[in-house]
Formats: C-alpha cells, sequence, structure tokens
C-alpha cells in the first residue's frame, strides 16, 4: 500500500493554497504532514478526502491513478481520513454509527462481527450498543478508525488528531497507529505539533505558504524543522533605535484562557515606543496572550496595567478609548467589512460625533488615505476586491493615527516583499511617535529584524524573553521548539 | 458591475417571470388578454378601486420600511407581523379608552402603536442579543402570541356587548377614524405617514452615522465591533426601529382600514412586505414601485376571481413567481460577478 501523490496544485482566486506539492509515503511509513496555520494542510487533507478538486497533479495509489472528484470516491478508493472533530451520529449506538456509509449488503450481525474483530486486533473497548454521546472524544477517534478499516482503508490520513484529546487518550491513539503502521497501512499524520511529529513520525513534509520547505527523516534537530516551518523571509534590515520612553504597560502573572489556547502566568514589560515581538508554534498562547491584552479573552488571574491603571477589567470597546488599538491577521474576516466602501470605511473610522455624516468631507478624507498608503484602490472599492496588501494597507489606514499601544497578529502574513516592507516602514514611523507594537508573528526574520524584544511562548507559557539584537535565527528557532536555553 | 448590466439582469428576470405566470394561465384556460386587462382595470379601473389599492400599499410600505432597517442590520425579522399586531393592539387601546378631539386621539394612536410594535420588536431582539435565540424563531413563536393576544381581546375583555365573535370589536368612535378623501375609503394621511416612515429609513440608512453603523454590524458584525461598535446596541436600535414602524402598519390598519380591532389586522402584509424587500434588494426607494405592483395585484385578483372565477391564490402564484425569478437572477449574476472579482484581482495584484 503506498500512497503517491505528485505536483498537486490548488489555487483560490489569487491564493496560490497548495503549490506542487509532491510526496510519497511507502507501505508501513508514518508519514509527517507539519505547518502553521494557513500553510496548505487543511487544502490538501480536502484533496484527498475528496471536498475539493485539485486544479493540477497526480495521486496515485498502489500505482492506479485516482481522480478524487467526490468524498464517496475517496472512501470508495480506499483513502480514510480521521477528522479533527470525529465524524459521529452521537444520539446513534456505537454500532448504528459503525454501520453508517457501509455497502447495503451488509447488517448489524457482519457489523457486530466486524467491530469486535477489529476491536479486538486494535485493542478498543467499545460497547456497540451504548449511545455514542456516552464516548470520549478518544473513543469516537476509535470508532472512526474502526469503521475506516471495515470500509476498507488502505491509506489513512490523521487531521490533527491530537487536539482535543487527554494525554493518556493520546498514548493509546499512537499505540493504534503504530499497530497500523505494523500492519502495513500507509498513515499520513497532520499536524502543527512539532514533538508529536517528532515522537511518532518516520518522515516528515513541512509546508509552507504553500510550498513544500523541507522533506526529511525522523528525527530531525528541532531548530532545522522550526525554521523551515517558519522560514525567514527577504525583509530589508533597518536600523533599529535606542528606546528610552518610560514603562507603559506592565503585564504580571497573568493567565487567560479560550477554547483555541491559553497564556499562564505572563509577565510582560512594554516601553513606549518599543516594539515587542511574540514567537511560538501555533496554540503556544501567542495569540491568547494577545487577544487579552485587547480585550476580547477576560483575563482569570493576574494584573494588566496601562501608565499605573488597572484596565484587565475593561472590554475591548472601553480600552479603544484609553488608546489600544487591535488587528487581526485575518484581515477579511475579522477587520474589513465586505460590501462597504473605502469611502464607508473611512467613515467609520472617523468617529464623528454628529448625527449625519458629511459624505463630501468622508470622500476627500478617503482620496487623501488612498493616496498616503499608496492602496491600489478607488473610493468606491470595497475590502473584496483589493489584495492582501492592499487590505493590510487600508487597515493600517483606518487606524486613528496614532495609538498608544497596537496590537498585531501576523502583520505581513500573506503579502508580498514589497507590502511587508511597507507595512513595517509605516509601523516604524508609529513607534517614533511613541506607539508601543507588541505582534505575533512566524517569521523568524521578522520577529529578529523589527522587535526590540522578543517573548517566545511554549506551551501556553512565555519561557524567555531574549533581546533580538543579539537573537539569532537559531536560537529563536530551538526556543519556539521548547528547548532551553543553553 | 455596472447599472445598465444590473438593469438587464433585472428585465430578464421579469421577462422569465411573465413567461411563467403565463404558462400557468394556459394550464388552467384562463383567457390571457382579459386577465392582463382585468389587472389594471381590477386595480385602477374606478376612483373606489384605486382608494383600495391605496389603503393595500400603505402596510406594505410600512412593513417593508420596517424590513430594510431590521435586514441592514443583518437580520431576518419574520416577526413582522406580530409587531404590526402589536401596534394595531397598541392603537386600538388608545382608540377605546382616550377621549378627546380627532387630532389627539389620532396623535396617540400613532405614538401609541409605534411604540407597541417597538416593544414587540424589542421582545425579539432581547432574546437574540441576550438570550441567543434565533431572530427567525423568536419571531415566529411571538407572531403566534400576538394572534393568540388580538383573539384573546376580541372574545375577551374587548367583545362587542352580548355577542362572543372573532367578528371584530365595537368600531372606534368617530374621533379615532382616519379621515378619509369624500366617496372613497383612501386616506391621506395613512399614506403620507407610510412615505415619512420609508424616507425617514433611506435617510437614516444612507446620510447618518447611526445607519452606517448599523449597516456595518449587518455586514459583519466582528470586524465592525473591531471599528469600536457596540453591535449589540446596534441590533436592539434595528428591532425597535423595525418594530416601530411595523407597528405603524398596524394603526393604519385598525385607524384607517377596520375602524376596529380584527383578529387578521395584518392581513399577512408582513409576510408580503418580505417578499417585496427581497425585490427591492433591501433598497428603500425600489421599495416604493414593488409594493404598489403587489397591492395592484392583491386587487386584481378580487376581479379575477368575481369575474373570471380564477382562483383567488392565483394572485400569490404571480407573485411568489416574480421573486424566484428575480432572486434567482441575481444569484446567478452575484455568481458571476464574484468570478469577474477573483480574475481582476488575480491581474493587478498585489
Amino acid at each position: 500500500m503506498s500512497l503517491e501523490l505528485r505536483a498537486i496544485t490548488k489555487r483560490f482566486g489569487s491564493v496560490v493554497a497548495n503549490d506542487t506539492i509532491s510526496l510519497s509515503v511507502g507501505p508501513g511509513e508514518i508519514h509527517g504532514l507539519l505547518g502553521e496555520n494557513g500553510a496548505g494542510k487543511s487544502t490538501l487533507v480536502k484533496i484527498l478526502s475528496g471536498f475539493v478538486t485539485r486544479d493540477q497533479g497526480e495521486i496515485e495509489l498502489d500505482g492506479s491513478k485516482l481522480d478524487l472528484d467526490s468524498p464517496n470516491e475517496a472512501v470508495a478508493s480506499g483513502i480514510g481520513i480521521l477528522h479533527q472533530e470525529p465524524l459521529v451520529f452521537l444520539p446513534f449506538s456505537v454500532v448504528d454509527n459503525f454501520l453508517i456509509g457501509s455497502p447495503k449488503e451488509y447488517g448489524h450481525a457482519e457489523a457486530y462481527e466486524a467491530l469486535s474483530r477489529i476491536s479486538k486486533q486494535f485493542g478498543f473497548d467499545l460497547n456497540p450498543d451504548v449511545s455514542a454521546s456516552n464516548l470520549s472524544i478518544g473513543e469516537r477517534q476509535q470508532l472512526e478508525i474502526a469503521r475506516l478499516l471495515w470500509l476498507g482503508a488502505r491509506v489513512l490520513i490523521l487531521d490533527e488528531p491530537t487536539t482535543a484529546i487527554s494525554s493518556i487518550q493520546r498514548e493509546k491513539l499512537f499505540a493504534t497507529i503504530r499497530g497500523l503502521a505494523d500492519n502495513g497501512m500507509s498513515v499520513i499524520f497532520v499536524s502543527h505539533k512539532l514533538e508529536e511529529v517528532q515522537e511518532i513520525c518516520d518522515r516528515v513534509t513541512i509546508l509552507r505558504e504553500g510550498k513544500i520547505s523541507a522533506s526529511v527523516e525522523l528525527p530531525s534537530s528541532v531548530e532545522y524543522l522550526v525554521s523551515k516551518m517558519f522560514g525567514t523571509g527577504a525583509l530589508p534590515e533597518v536600523h533599529r533605535s535606542q528606546i528610552s520612553g518610560s514603562s507603559l504597560l506592565e503585564l504580571v502573572s497573568a493567565s487567560a484562557a479560550e477554547l483555541t489556547g491559553q497564556i499562564t502566568d505572563a509577565t510582560l514589560s512594554i516601553n513606549q515606543g518599543q516594539v515587542i515581538g511574540l514567537a511560538g508554534l501555533e496554540g503556544a498562547g501567542q495569540r491568547t496572550l494577545l487577544r487579552a491584552m485587547a480585550g476580547f479573552v477576560p483575563f482569570s488571574a493576574g494584573s494588566f496595567t496601562l501608565e499605573n491603571i488597572e484596565v484587565g477589567e475593561l472590554d475591548y470597546l472601553e480600552r479603544l478609548r484609553l488608546g489600544f488599538y487591535y488587528l487581526p491577521a485575518d484581515r477579511q474576516r475579522e477587520g474589513l467589512i465586505d460590501g462597504l466602501s473605502i469611502t464607508e470605511h473611512v467613515a467609520l473610522s472617523m468617529s464623528d460625533s454628529s448625527a449625519v455624516i458629511d459624505w463630501n468631507v468622508a470622500r476627500s478624507e478617503a482620496i487623501r488615505r488612498i493616496e498616503k498608503f499608496s492602496i491600489k484602490g478607488t473610493m468606491e472599492s470595497t475590502p473584496e476586491s483589493l489584495s492582501g496588501g492592499n487590505q493590510q494597507r487600508l487597515l493600517l489606514a483606518l487606524m486613528p493615527e496614532a495609538p498608544s499601544v497596537l496590537l498585531m497578529e501576523h502583520p505581513t502574513r500573506g503579502l508580498d516583499i514589497e507590502s511587508a516592507a511597507w507595512v513595517w516602514g509605516y509601523l516604524q514611523m508609529l513607534r517614533e511617535s511613541g506607539t508601543s507594537i507588541i505582534f505575533s508573528s512566524s517569521d523568524l526574520e521578522e520577529l529578529t529584524t523589527y522587535s526590540d524584544r522578543i517573548a517566545v511562548c511554549f506551551s501556553g507559557r512565555i519561557i524567555s524573553q531574549i533581546d533580538a539584537a543579539q537573537a539569532t535565527i537559531e536560537e529563536l528557532g530551538l526556543l519556539i521548539g521548547g528547548v532551553p536555553q543553553r | 458591475m455596472n447599472s445598465v448590466q444590473q438593469i438587464k439582469y433585472f428585465t430578464g428576470a421579469i421577462i422569465i417571470s411573465l413567461l411563467i405566470s403565463i404558462f400557468f394561465l394556459w394550464l388552467i384556460d384562463a383567457p390571457l388578454v382579459d386577465t392582463a386587462k382585468l389587472l389594471v382595470e381590477g386595480a385602477f379601473g374606478t376612483n373606489q378601486r384605486i382608494g383600495d389599492t391605496f389603503m393595500i400599499w400603505v402596510p406594505l410600505l410600512l412593513a417593508s420600511a420596517s424590513l430594510v432597517v431590521t435586514f441592514s442590520a443583518g437580520l431576518w425579522n419574520i416577526g413582522v407581523e406580530g409587531q404590526i399586531v402589536a401596534g394595531a393592539v397598541a392603537a386600538s387601546f388608545i382608540a377605546r379608552e382616550v377621549q378627546g378631539s380627532t387630532a389627539v386621539v389620532l396623535t396617540l394612536m400613532v405614538v401609541g402603536g409605534f411604540v407597541g410594535g417597538a416593544l414587540w420588536g424589542l421582545l425579539v431582539g432581547v432574546l437574540r442579543v441576550k438570550g441567543g435565540v434565533n431572530e427567525i424563531f423568536g419571531g415566529i413563536g411571538l407572531n403566534f402570541v400576538a394572534t393568540g393576544l388580538i383573539v384573546y381581546l376580541v372574545i375577551g375583555p374587548w367583545s362587542r356587548d352580548g355577542v362572543a365573535s372573532t367578528g371584530g370589536t365595537e368600531p372606534f368612535r368617530d374621533q379615532a377614524w382616519f379621515p378619509t378623501i369624500d366617496g372613497l375609503r383612501a386616506s391621506p394621511l395613512a399614506l403620507a405617514i407610510a412615505f415619512l416612515a420609508l424616507i425617514s429609513v433611506m435617510f437614516l440608512l444612507s446620510k447618518t452615522n447611526f445607519g452606517l453603523r448599523l449597516r456595518a454590524t449587518g455586514k459583519n458584525s466582528l470586524a465592525a465591533n473591531r471599528f469600536g461598535i457596540a453591535t449589540s446596541r446596534y441590533l436592539l436600535m434595528a428591532f425597535i426601529i423595525g418594530g416601530g414602524i411595523a407597528g405603524l402598519a398596524g394603526v393604519t390598519q385598525a385607524g384607517a382600514v377596520y375602524h376596529r380591532l380584527v383578529p387578521s389586522i395584518s392581513g399577512g402584509y408582513g409576510f408580503l412586505a418580505i417578499l417585496i424587500v427581497l425585490l427591492a434588494r433591501f433598497r428603500g426607494f425600489w421599495v416604493i414601485p414593488i409594493a404598489l405592483f403587489f397591492a395592484t395585484i392583491a386587487m386584481a385578483s378580487f376581479q379575477w376571481q368575481l369575474r373570471l372565477g380564477l382562483h383567488s391564490a392565483l394572485g400569490g402564484v404571480i407573485q411568489g413567481v416574480l421573486v424566484l425569478s428575480v432572486v434567482l437572477v441575481m444569484g446567478y449574476q452575484e455568481v458571476r460577478r464574484h468570478r469577474e472579482q477573483i480574475t481582476t484581482r488575480d491581474e493587478t495584484a498585489p
């Protein structure tokens, strides 16, 4: 059983989600697919599961070519996907779930027999008659794996399977995966968790911005893997100015948690005009930290002060009035409003207290900002018609002239080099005028080039704060991967 | 997408719906020419009929104006029927209880009806914002409650002396009747209220900061919040304003058409208005002719039944076909626009 992908390419509009991806997985091989959010992993999984049709490229399973135009076809071809959230019908019994999607000639008798046979083989403890809602997520995964095997899966793809399960369940899952591989199954293990991929995979293919950045045997060095996941952009060097501002923001032993991540016991001090970079693997806590500082996630412990005044209890709208501002990574979902023109966006941002809008003023202001921020668009343009770089310029153009604290997620993600350089040029100007900037990034070069100090997050904690001027990319890579400083 | 293209698409949709309607008429052996003639004659043939058409136009305009507000905030306010009823109940209460000159009573009826509808709308809004109940379910639920309330009032506390029937309350005193043109049932005051409401809504949405923030909330509430907009407050305001304007439709129905409270006071105009607003693509100006056309069809279907023996449901079928055709063609146009946008973005990137 072996799976072979050749030059798979998929475009969504102007975004190349998968750019000539080639990889092969042999029988009994556990192959890791590693990459940050947006690197193209899920698109590749969707192509293999038949939800998305590739634009170009070939897929071959055991020497025969596959079309994979629909999910049905993928299952029939022997490709089984274990989704991040197991696709289980909760009100149904375990055996009914097991039977769903199986060929018509099978009935309950065959299902009971097959479920007990597969369970025995892999040491699953699944009672066929209980309702699936009584199963833990780990058991639901077992049910789903058993079902896929019964349907004749020859390749198993696990999409971020450890996101929602405990560490004990994880050990069981890994034992199952190893058992499957020992039986000759080809396994693809999709994850953004470096340590898990190191632990279980024989080989890893690393994706970055839709392309393969590396494909190596494991184990490999953490810093190499991090550098390939995060990459090093081609940003122009800047002169880092000496900061002498007074302390502005103090975060002391602060904790916050949301569904997608948490940060515990974080202490961070930020001066006026300082730039702090937040580094870390996806889910390491830097995003939660940024969102908590913005006021979207409540702090559960610790203090957060602006000029010695506690602001941790305030919500986002109240913090806005104190000079905070937040720019999201997902510019179209969280930043700009599809269907409203640039002029309307400008009018929204002008915080004019009068009841009636003077559209003439708004229009001339829109023209002024389009020119100042070199946005390729007109005052009637809507965000969905702008490229990523121009969307980011527009977001910056809508910001209050000089916020005192700017919180920014991935300032240059998805931007071309020219736009990225422009964005940082503008941010440098803001910091000169006294704005403190705290940003997260998965670009090591961006972090070391533009930060004054880098706070490294690892599994929910700030494990290190380093002077960016002294930091090397290799050292930063090690820290991000959880290897303590030498 | 320029406006010439838009008109082309819209004309295409009208032609499609016309063809489908003709096909239906042919299926039931209806005389085409007479049916078409009666469409105009039925609605505008006599002064009396023109007056009646206008009095269907009025609640349609008001309910549509209400829906333009809530749709702009991204809300599916199915509860507009209940809000019409609440407005009618509030106006009836004032008509029954308040003594005074016509000017005083009518003014209070209009204000009271607005408040009644607004409170009924606010109820849906609070359920949505505080309780997480989708406004469609909250609205439908409260529609039933409103219908129950009106039946209870008509056969209970407000029933006619010695009669417990669902036929309606006693007619209002003369002071609570909207003045009409002699010999016609049409009330210029009701028509003026409808236009004033619609124009106010158009002004609010296009010219004011409140309207812009409401539209921003409707299009993307997460991003609107990032701009510093307290989105929950704007959603509640949309329900209050929308509910209040729908309540005005209840006022004119009670004060200018029936002159009493009857169980079917809303006349289904709230639901019809959803179709009108969909056709108008949420733009106030287009509501005016489309609502008039719908009123025309409603009037014509009486005549179709009386004179040609066609089933009264025919009017609804034609309205439905029209809406479906337009929604379909506009959906197709949207898909094409989206594709063109992606191609142009590819070419002009970055």
